[in-house]
C-alpha cells in the first residue's frame, strides 16, 4: 500500500516536472490483436475508424499510446508512460460507457511464476495511475500474462524493452 | 441498445466465475494396485564382490521367461515377448539415468524360465558380466501378471535381491520400473526413483502464440496423455503426494487461476474463491494443504488453504513479490522466493508464517527454490546472467551450479533426491526441453517429450 501512494507520488512529480523523458524502445511493437473488437459493426463507412468503444477507436484516439514501457525488474509510470496515461484517461473520461483491461507483460529472462505476477505489479501501476487522474477503478481491470506473450521475438535487449509493457485493451 | 448490452455483459464478465469454461480433454484411466508379492529372501546379506564404483558395474538384462506363451492384454505377442519387453524398460531406466552401461535384452541369449532362479552362470561369467538381472512373467487367469525380478552376483554365483509384483495387464511397465529400483536401491544404496511420474506443460506454436497444455507421463516419458486440450493456457502443474489430484494455473475463465484437477472424476475446482489473480501452487508434503501465490492491488503473497478447500491463511506481508513456495519434507518448514530486499531472493520461514529470514548471499539473483525430498539440500534457480540450476545447503550455504546455459529454470526433485529435472529454454527461437542432472553435476541429459517441454513437476514414488 505504502508502494503504490510512493508510485503514484512519483510519477505526479514527474509529470509536474515534465523531464527525464525515457526513450521509448526504437521500434515500436505491432499493435496487439483486437481481439476484443472483431463484432465490431462498420457503422460509417466515411468515418475511416471504428466507432467508439473499439479498440482501434481508442489507439487512434490516443495516437498509439495504449502501451507503456518498463525497465527490467521495474514497474514505475515515468513522464512518457504518465503522458501516454494521461491520454487514455482523457479518452475515458470523454467517453464514460467504455472499459479497459490493462494487460500487464514481462520480458523472458525470468522466472515463470515472478514475472506473473511482475506483470500484476505493472497492470495495477498503470491502472493505479489512471484511477489517480479520475477514471473510475470499476472500469479499469488488470490480468498479467507474464512472460507468456511477447511481441517482440528476439533474445536482446531491444525485444526485451518492447516486451516489457502494460497494454490499455477496451474491453467490448 | 446495442452499446448498452455489450456494457451489461462485460460487467458480468468482470464478477462471474464462468463455470461452463472448459479445457479438459479426456481423463485418464484410474490407477491399478501394484500389489508386491511376499517372497523369501535368500541372498540379501551378501555383498557386492568389486571394490570399483557401482556405476562401473558390468550389468547384463536378457529377457525375462515366461512359464509358457499366453495371451496378454499388454502384448499383443503374448507374454514371451512381453518379458522381452520388460527387460528392455529395466536396461533403458538403468542406462538412461547415466547410471550404469548394462547390456539389454536384444544383445543377450534368452534364458529359460527354470534357469530365472538358476542361473547358468558360465554363460554369464564367460561375457565378463558382474550383475545379472533375470526375471520373469506369468499371466494368470483373471489377466493380471505376475513378474518376478532378481539381482545375482556372477562372480559370487549368489542372489542379492528378488521382488514380485502382481499388475494389472495396463500396469507392467510399472512392475518394470519397479524391478529397475530394486537393481539401483541394492546397488546404489539409494532410495528408488524410477516407479514415478512427470507432470509438466507441453508446448506449441510460435513464439508469440504458443500452445500449452498440462500433460502427464510416467519417469521414462512413457504413457503420455495430455490433460487439457490447450484452448487456454495452462501452467506450472504439480502432483498431489498420492497422485490423484493436480494443482496447475490455467487461463481458462481469462484470468490466471489456479485449479485442482481431480484425476479420478476428471473433474476440476478452483484453489480459492477469489476475483484476485493466484499463482504458483504447491502441495504440503501430506497433501492437506496447498500453498499459493496471489497478487492483491498488485501486490503478490504467500498463503495456505486446505486441500479440500476453506479458509486461506496469509503467511507473508510484505510489499513486495513473495511467491511460490516448497516444504521442507517434514512440513515444517517453507522455503520461497521474495524480492523484498530489491530483487528475487531464497527465505525461509516456519510452517506458520512466522521467523521468515533470508537464505540466499551469493550475488546476482535466487528464484523458484525446491526442497530436496531427503531435506539436505534446496535446489534453485541462479540469474546472474545466466539462469542456472543450483544447490546449496539448507542453511544457505555451500552454493553448488548444475548447469551452465543460457537458461535453465525450475528444479524439481527426483523422489529419491539424486536427480534434479529443469527446463531449458534456447536462446533466440525460445524452444524449451526439459533436462535433468545428477545431484553431483554429471550425466546433463535431454528427456523425450512429444513436443517442447516446461514446468516439470517429478512426483514422489508412486503409492
Amino acid at each position: 500500500m505504502n508502494t503504490r501512494i510512493a508510485i503514484i507520488a512519483l510519477s505526479a512529480g514527474a509529470l509536474a516536472l515534465g523531464a527525464c523523458k525515457k526513450d521509448p524502445p526504437e521500434s515500436l511493437p505491432p499493435e496487439p490483436l483486437p481481439t476484443t473488437a472483431n463484432n465490431t459493426p462498420a457503422t460509417d463507412p466515411n468515418a475511416g475508424m471504428s466507432g467508439p468503444g473499439t479498440q482501434s477507436h481508442f489507439e487512434q484516439m490516443v495516437n498509439g499510446q495504449n502501451v507503456i514501457y518498463f525497465d527490467t525488474d521495474r514497474y514505475n509510470i515515468d513522464s512518457a508512460d504518465a503522458a501516454a496515461l494521461q491520454m487514455q484517461a482523457r479518452y475515458l473520461a470523454q467517453y464514460p460507457n467504455v472499459t479497459v483491461t490493462v494487460e500487464g507483460h514481462a520480458d523472458e529472462r525470468g522466472t515463470r511464476d515472478y514475472n506473473l505476477a511482475l506483470g500484476e505489479r505493472r497492470a495495477n501501476s498503470a491502472k493505479n495511475y489512471l484511477v489517480s487522474l479520475g477514471v473510475p477503478t470499476a472500469r479499469v481491470r488488470t490480468v498479467s500474462y507474464g512472460k507468456e506473450r511477447p511481441v517482440a521475438l528476439g533474445s536482446n535487449e531491444q525485444a526485451w524493452a518492447q516486451n516489457r509493457r502494460a497494454v490499455t485493451v477496451v474491453v467490448n | 441498445m446495442k452499446k448498452l448490452t455489450i456494457l451489461l455483459l462485460s460487467a458480468a464478465a468482470f464478477h462471474a466465475m464462468p463455470a461452463m469454461a472448459q479445457d479438459l480433454g479426456q481423463a485418464p484411466p484410474p490407477d491399478g494396485t501394484v500389489e508386491t508379492l511376499e517372497e523369501e529372501t535368500s541372498g540379501l546379506s551378501g555383498s557386492v564382490t568389486d571394490d570399483t564404483a557401482w556405476q562401473d558395474l558390468s550389468i547384463v538384462i536378457p529377457g525375462f521367461a515366461t512359464d509358457r506363451n499366453a495371451d496378454t492384454a499388454a502384448n499383443a505377442s503374448g507374454t514371451a515377448a512381453l518379458g522381452k519387453e520388460i527387460a528392455r524398460v529395466v536396461f533403458n531406466d538403468l542406462r538412461n539415468n547415466g547410471l550404469f552401461e548394462p547390456v539389454g535384452p536384444d544383445a543377450l541369449p534368452q534364458p529359460s524360465y527354470s534357469q530365472i532362479t538358476a542361473p547358468s552362470w558360465p554363460v554369464w561369467g564367460n561375457r565378463n558380466a558382474q550383475m545379472l538381472i533375470q526375471g520373469y512373467v506369468q499371466a494368470g487367469a483373471d489377466g493380471r501378471l505376475t513378474v518376478g525380478c532378481y539381482l545375482y552376483d556372477v562372480a559370487l554365483q549368489d542372489e542379492l535381491a528378488r521382488a514380485g509384483w502382481v499388475v494389472q495387464p495396463g500396469d507392467w511397465r510399472r512392475a518394470a520400473h519397479k524391478c529397475a529400483d530394486l537393481v539401483y536401491g541394492r546397488l546404489s544404496g539409494e532410495d528408488p526413483f524410477f516407479d514415478s511420474r512427470i507432470a509438466y506443460i507441453a508446448e506449441t506454436g510460435p513464439k508469440d502464440n504458443r500452445t500449452k497444455r498440462l500433460a502427464i507421463m510416467d519417469s521414462d516419458g512413457a504413457n503420455h496423455r495430455f490433460i487439457t486440450t490447450g484452448r487456454s493456457t495452462a501452467l506450472t502443474p504439480r502432483y498431489s503426494p498420492d497422485y490423484r489430484q493436480l494443482t496447475y494455473l490455467s487461463y481458462v475463465d481469462g484470468n490466471p487461476r489456479i485449479y485442482v484437477y481431480d484425476i479420478g472424476t476428471g473433474r476440476q475446482t478452483l484453489v480459492t474463491e477469489s476475483a484476485n489473480p493466484t499463482f504458483a501452487p504447491r502441495w504440503s508434503p501430506d497433501g492437506r494443504f496447498i500453498l499459493y501465490s496471489m497478487a492483491v492491488n498488485g501486490n503478490t503473497d504467500i498463503y495456505r488453504v486446505p486441500a479440500t478447500g476453506g479458509t486461506s491463511t496469509r503467511l507473508t506481508d510484505t510489499p513486495g513479490i513473495d511467491i511460490g513456495g516448497s516444504y521442507s519434507p517434514d512440513g515444517s518448514r517453507i522455503v520461497f522466493e521474495s524480492d523484498r530486499s530489491g530483487s528475487q531472493q531464497i527465505y525461509v520461514m516456519n510452517a506458520d508464517g512466522s521467523g521468515q529470514r533470508r537464505l540466499s548471499f551469493f550475488g546476482g539473483r535466487a528464484a523458484t527454490p525446491e526442497w530436496s525430498p531427503r531435506g539436505d539440500q534446496i535446489a534453485f534457480t541462479h540469474i546472474g546472467g545466466n539462469f542456472r540450476i543450483a544447490v546449496m545447503n539448507p542453511d544457505g550455504k555451500n552454493i553448488r551450479y548444475l548447469t551452465n546455459s543460457w537458461q535453465d529454470e525450475a528444479p524439481t526433485w527426483a523422489p529419491n533426491g539424486r536427480i534434479v529435472q529443469f527446463f531449458r529454454t534456447e536462446r533466440g527461437s525460445g524452444d524449451t526441453a526439459l533436462w535433468q542432472v545428477d545431484l553431483t553435476g554429471t550425466n546433463e541429459r535431454r528427456l523425450a517429450t512429444p513436443a517442447d517441454a516446461s514446468d516439470p513437476s517429478w512426483g514422489p514414488i508412486l503409492p
